[in-house]
């Protein structure tokens, strides 16, 4: 019989969001019995040991002179690295820094620290990333399936769509409805209420969490917490400039956009100005 | 001479006997005794004289788009760039003085006659993105104060067309040329960040 796939899961300075989205996984324990899960910082597992793996999972992002398992967080980092076949960074602090500083591929805009590693790693953002999303890239690579990836490593499969694209107030978005409050059916939360799907990485709204919904279905705006930029400040107001949204949609220049817009704007759909549930009628 | 080109002559001799005679007494049939033409050929360009008024304005709002696009684009401060934007709409008032009281007045004043197929930004949207892209670059370069568009653009496009009010009524003490300068510094101390 061939010995199970190790894994070995780390924890960087990490809030564990990240492993607790992957508890949420309704298909972990097949996962679990598939694999020889050698350490995870929460799940009972043995003694902490430097020791090679096929796959290694890095939570959290990396901090100078910040000790982890008695060891020097980044010297412990690059040991593991080396001593690993593949590695899936998980959550945005581990690829791009995120709430917690500086990633491992990432350092924000800039090329993190491992950056010369990356032909090893598969990027899974995500603030924390959906459970799912995570579950894919152990699957394919234990199933030694190859990932398409985009030039941040992050799978195309999931990270090709941006987390406006599925979401149901498309038509808000595209005749300029705005939602007044948050939590209404009714109305788009890009142009006040800060929301950034038209701009973010990630297939919220084609992936649901926990199966029924998203955050801008549900009337609350897109953080972009699968980007680099994340966090941003502000993040239930959207950023203008000369009440101009200063982030616009994914592929398009200004000038296109604002022309686009206003057009949509000139003319209005009568469907979309009034309730979507009318209860008095 | 092109359908274009024609179409183009059209609007030109139009926009004259709209700044003679007005607007609503103007005909097309004034229109093509100055042109030379049948009223039935005049037709073969335009169905009415709502659809030239319409397409007027669209032609008016793409030549002014299109300066502002070239400002835009130049590597320059914003300051410099308010300067540039005065001087081509004074320059404009004063070389083709049809068009921008066409522009002023015709648009401004008789809305109504705009209200089918040229609702809100339709046909000026030309002009409109291009000053907003003007204020936007300005305010993310942070040379412009962050503040609603409309009292940024009301602020800038009232004052101009004031002044140009006053220099076609003749009330003017000089050449408009002669406010570029003052009008211009005047516009970005109200604006500047
Ligand atoms: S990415 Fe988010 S959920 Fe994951 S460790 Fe960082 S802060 Fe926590
Ligand atoms: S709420 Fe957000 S994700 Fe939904 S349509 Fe509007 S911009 Fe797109």
């Amino acid at each position: 019989m061939h010995s199970k796939p190790k894994v070995l899961w780390i924890d960087a300075v990490s809030c564990y969001g990240c492993s607790h989205s992957f508890y949420n996984y309704p298909q972990i324990k097949e996962i679990l019995n598939k694999i020889d899960l050698i350490y995870h910082p929460l799940l009972p597992t043995k003694e902490f040991e430097i020791k090679s793996s096929d796959i290694l999972i890095i939570e959290g992002a990396i901090k100078s002179n910040f000790l982890r398992l008695g060891f020097d967080l980044i010297d412990l980092i690059a040991k593991l690295i080396k001593l690993s076949r593949k590695v899936i960074l998980i959550g945005t602090c581990s690829v791009y820094g995120g709430m917690f500083g500086e990633g491992i591929l990432f350092n924000k805009e800039d090329k993190g620290k491992f950056y010369k590693c990356k032909d090893k790693i598969i990027s899974i953002p995500g603030c924390p990333p959906h459970p799912e999303w995570i579950a894919y890239a152990i699957e394919m690579v234990l199933n030694d399936k190859k990932i398409l990836l985009d030039s941040e490593n992050r799978p195309k499969e999931i990270y090709s769509y941006t987390s406006h694209m599925g979401c149901v107030r498309n038509e808000y978005f595209e005749w300029k409805v705005d939602a007044k409050n948050f939590g209404e059916k009714e109305g788009c939360l890009f142009y006040e209420q800060g929301c950034q799907g038209p701009y973010t990485h990630s297939s919220c709204n084609k992936i649901l969490w926990n199966e029924v919904n998203s955050k801008p279905r549900a009337g609350t705006p897109c953080f972009g917490c699968t980007e680099k930029t994340f966090p941003r400040k502000d993040l239930f107001k959207t950023e203008t400039f000369m009440g101009i949204p200063a982030n616009i949609p994914l592929g398009v220049s200004k000038r296109a956009y604002l022309t686009l817009a206003g057009v949509a704007k000139s003319l209005t759909n009568e469907r979309l100005n009034k309730r979507l549930i009318d209860e008095d009628n | 001479m092109s359908k274009e080109e024609k179409k183009l002559e059209i609007m030109k001799t139009a926009l004259n006997l709209f700044a003679k005679k007005g607007f609503y007494n103007t005909t097309i049939a004034d229109i093509a005794r100055e042109m030379g033409m049948s009223v039935g050929n005049m037709y073969n360009y335009f169905p009415s004289k709502e659809s030239l008024a319409k397409e007027l304005l669209i032609y008016t709002s793409k030549l002014f788009g299109e300066e502002l696009k070239k400002i835009n684009e130049m590597d320059i401060s914003t300051k410099e760039k308010i300067k540039k934007i005065v001087e081509l709409y004074f320059k404009k008032a004063k070389e083709e003085p049809e068009l921008v009281d066409y522009f002023m007045r015709v648009y401004l004043s008789n809305k109504e006659i705009f209200s089918n197929g040229c609702e809100g930004m339709l046909c000026v949207s030309s002009f409109v993105t291009e000053i907003m892209i003007f204020f936007e670059e300005g305010v993310r370069k942070k040379e412009l104060k962050n503040q609603d568009f409309f009292a940024a653009f009301g602020l800038f496009m009232g004052y101009l067309g004031g002044l140009v009010f006053l220099y076609r009524e003749g009330i003017l003490g000089k050449d408009i040329e002669e406010y570029i300068e003052v009008v211009s510094e005047n516009i970005y101390n109200a604006l500047k960040a």
